[in-house]
């Protein structure tokens, strides 16, 4: 089962201090338990004395909480959101190149007009093309450019915002 | 003001009221040994940096301030890791500066480098590895702060040698005073939720078979004389887990002293039989518990901690107060008045009538030796608790002699009771002892020591005899690794394997005398009162008294481990007691 479907896996969003050696404290309260991280994905904030890491656990809630309350001791830990797939908007971009002789390469470039994707380079019998969408979405193509020959691929493990709410507040409420 | 980083160590460490330091020098942490002789802090040269640490615990356990260390890179560094462990279990508040090879040398294996932050990351509460010598007023200010407030804990600072070397730019800065700290991730919260106090208090009011289940957070935050009203109040009784021995006197009627694993049968059954547990600053260890799916099955839980990732940890809670032990007990109390006080608790006269007759019935108990018999280690520890004045500070090691010691002490004041709980550390005995005691001159201090323990630590007494810290060992030499020898003749059917230490190997009489302490070797009943009269009259000198301890005495009551509290196994002289 892989991290993206959301199967027996935990997405965490944690803001941190932007210092050296924040990550490894993170890491390191998932690997002390024998957590596999799935992805990891992390980048300052608009505000650059923060840094977001966006972290997807192969591991359920429950065994979880206990690692949540740690990482929230962290000192530099800011806070810590735990997302919930049905109610955020997640992407993931992946780079691929795949093998293309120049017979089969107007099937790969079909898929990137089905999924618009982009083509970011072209060599002679390979074409290297990137992605970005839902997690499943990008597990998608990947799947159907596999029969072609995968040389490279490089995912980012996703990102994640909550989904905004829907309903304009009654103007009428109190 | 134009100062180096050194000087400035010095100066941060002095405003943060620090007046002892324990520890010894080397090449990295060279430069902060200059300006530290015209510091106004005193130095205690350790001979071993496990002993500067463990000097720095035992400090701040009789004190409450955090107990500071000092040592090289390296191997100094790697040293001193297991007291920062041992800290970190037990919480207590430690700073330890470690000296580190220069910045721009850091990651090429230079000489006595290691990755000091990253091997102690787990082990402290925070770590810092200071890269600007303009850093060290701030990070020494946080570092502070850190250790102890919230769930008190060690917390080290590395250094590396060119930000504190006068004869490197780099050490060049300028004096602040730091007055804020910048810690964004960190806010630590005092006060517990009001609802849930009141929630607390309901469930108090409604119990018939309450008991107060009390841990080290009750000393960490000061709260024993909250503790004792509550328990006035409500007539609750309280158990003192191992790390608040003395945090509720022993002597009150509503004591039942300490649970679990070794704890008496009373406490450890009150527990089992109880409707409510009201844990204060105490963690669920599974040194309490036995099985932790049979702990206690009747009772709701209220559980109030500081750290709210202990709530939940081990066992739900029907109430979880995150907030100060002092601060959350001393709003129950109000809360609780608010009720009626005293006047809204149920009649518990049959709980208390319960109780009683277990302590009648399974009291602690051991046999004295006869005729030629080598010494009942629990006769020892009795006749030193009744020789020697009731607010003496005692420091244990790790082992059956830590276990008698809890059980036969009469812990009547708060911090009098210096021990290794979570890392169950051989040797912290001595070493805590003499941070005891430069941390409370004015008391006796002892350290009660096993044989194996001992030989792990002993070293410090050239520290205590040449720094003038006069602390008394009493030393229970039975022979063995004690309690590993009870053990294997419990679980592994008498096969003993590599316990066995020796009973006159070394000579501890003719060691303590080349260590600079007095010696004294005691082997008959009618000798223990003397030795200890002598030893409280010599406050010179440190001394060790060698008590000849019978080597087959084993600790009860005892929960076997993975046991549940209800199959406790009491004294061979009470088991055919009804239970
Ligand atoms: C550093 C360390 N090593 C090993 C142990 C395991 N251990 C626990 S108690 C004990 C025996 C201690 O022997 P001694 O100091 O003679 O005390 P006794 O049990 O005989 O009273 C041992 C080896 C430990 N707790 N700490
Ligand atoms: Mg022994």
């Amino acid at each position: 089962m892989s991290a993206a479907d959301g199967g027996g896996t935990t997405t965490l969003v944690v803001r941190v201090e932007n210092k050296a050696g924040v990550l490894a404290r993170v890491a390191g309260l998932f690997a002390r338990r024998g957590f596999n991280i799935e992805s990891l994905a992390v980048a300052p904030t608009d505000d650059e004395r923060f840094s977001r890491l966006t972290i997807v656990v192969g591991v359920d809630a429950a065994p979880m909480e206990q690692v949540v309350k740690q990482l929230d001791k962290l000192v530099n830990v800011v806070d810590i959101r735990e997302l919930n797939p049905s109610a955020s908007v997640e992407r993931e971009l992946m780079m691929v190149t795949v093998r293309a002789n120049p017979e089969i390469r107007g099937q790969i470039l079909d898929l990137v007009r089905i999924f618009q994707a982009t083509v970011l380079n072209v060599g002679y019998d390979e074409i290297m093309v990137s992605l970005t969408g839902s997690p499943s979405r990008v597990d998608d193509f990947e799947d159907l450019l596999r029969p072609y020959g995968i040389v490279d691929v490089q995912r980012t493990g996703k990102v994640a915002l909550p989904k905004l709410v829907k309903a304009a507040p009654d103007p009428l409420a109190p | 003001m134009n100062m180096n980083g050194g000087q400035a160590l010095m100066k941060a460490l002095e405003n943060e009221g620090v007046d002892i330091l324990f520890g010894l020098p080397g090449g990295a942490i060279l430069p902060v040994y200059d300006p530290l002789i015209d510091s106004s802090i005193r130095h205690v040269l350790v001979r071993h940096e496990q002993g500067a640490g463990h000097m720095a615990e035992g400090y701040a356990h009789a004190t409450g301030r955090p107990g500071v260390a000092m040592v090289t890179s390296g191997p100094a560094a790697t040293n001193i890791v297991t007291p920062l462990c041992d800290a970190y279990m037990d919480s207590i508040p430690m700073v330890v500066v470690t000296g580190q090879v220069p910045y721009a040398a850091i990651g090429t294996d230079a000489f006595q480098e290691c990755d000091t932050t990253g091997i102690t990351m787990s082990v402290t509460k925070h770590n810092y590895l200071v890269t600007e010598a303009a850093d060290i007023p701030q990070v020494i200010h946080d570092a502070f702060y850190i250790a102890t407030t919230g769930r008190p804990g060690p917390v080290l600072v590395d250094i590396p040698k060119d930000i504190v070397d006068p004869n490197n730019p780099r050490s060049a800065m300028e004096w602040y005073t730091p007055d804020s700290h910048d810690l964004p991730g960190y806010l630590p919260n005092q006060a517990g939720d009001a609802e849930l106090i009141r929630q607390a208090a309901k469930l108090i009011c409604e119990a018939e078979r309450p008991v107060l289940y009390t841990g080290g957070g009750i000393l960490k935050s000061r709260g024993a004389e909250a503790l004792l009203e509550l328990a006035e109040m409500t007539g609750i009784p309280v158990v003192t887990t191992l790390m608040n021995r003395g945090g509720f006197p022993d002597d009150h009627p509503l004591c039942l002293g300490m649970p679990g694993m070794h704890g008496n049968y009373t406490a450890v059954t009150a527990m089992q039989e109880a409707d409510l547990l009201i844990a204060l600053g105490a963690r669920f260890d599974d040194r309490v518990t036995g099985k932790v799916g049979e702990f206690a099955p009747l009772a709701k839980i209220i559980h109030v901690d500081i750290d709210s990732a202990e709530l939940g940890k081990v066992r739900r809670p029907d109430v979880a107060i995150q907030g100060d032990c002092r601060v959350v007990i001393e709003e129950l109390v109000k809360a609780l008045k608010e009720m009626g006080g005293s006047e809204a608790q149920p009649d518990r006269n049959q709980w208390r009538s319960r109780i009683s007759g277990w302590q009648e019935r399974f009291p602690l108990t051991y046999e004295q030796s006869k005729g030629d018999e080598l010494l009942k280690p629990q006769y020892v520890l009795e006749q030193l608790r009744d020789s020697t004045p009731s607010d003496t500070i005692v420091a244990s090691g790790v082992g059956q002699h830590q276990m008698w010691t809890s059980q036969y002490w009469k812990f009547n004041h708060p911090y009098t009771w210096v021990n290794s709980g979570g890392l169950g550390t051989m040797g912290f005995a001595i070493p805590a002892a003499i941070g005891a005691k430069a941390g409370r001159p004015d008391r006796m201090v002892w350290a009660v020591d096993g044989d194996g323990c001992f030989q792990m630590t002993a070293q410090e007494l050239v520290t205590a005899a040449t720094e003038g810290f006069p602390i008394k060992v009493a030393l229970i030499n039975n022979a063995y690794l004690g309690m590993v020898r009870q053990w294997q003749e419990m679980f592994y059917e008498e096969r003993y394997s590599e316990v066995y230490l020796t009973r006159d190997v070394p000579d501890y009489k003719m060691w303590a005398e080349a260590l600079g302490c007095v010696g004294l070797r005691v082997e008959s009943p009618e000798e223990v009162g003397p030795a200890i009269a002598q030893a409280n009259e010599i406050d010179d000198q440190p001394v060790v008294v060698e008590f000849r301890c019978e080597a087959e005495e084993n600790v009860f009551p005892m929960v076997p481990a993975g046991m549940s509290n209800s199959d406790v196994v009491v004294d061979p002289s009470q088991r055919d007691q009804p239970r």
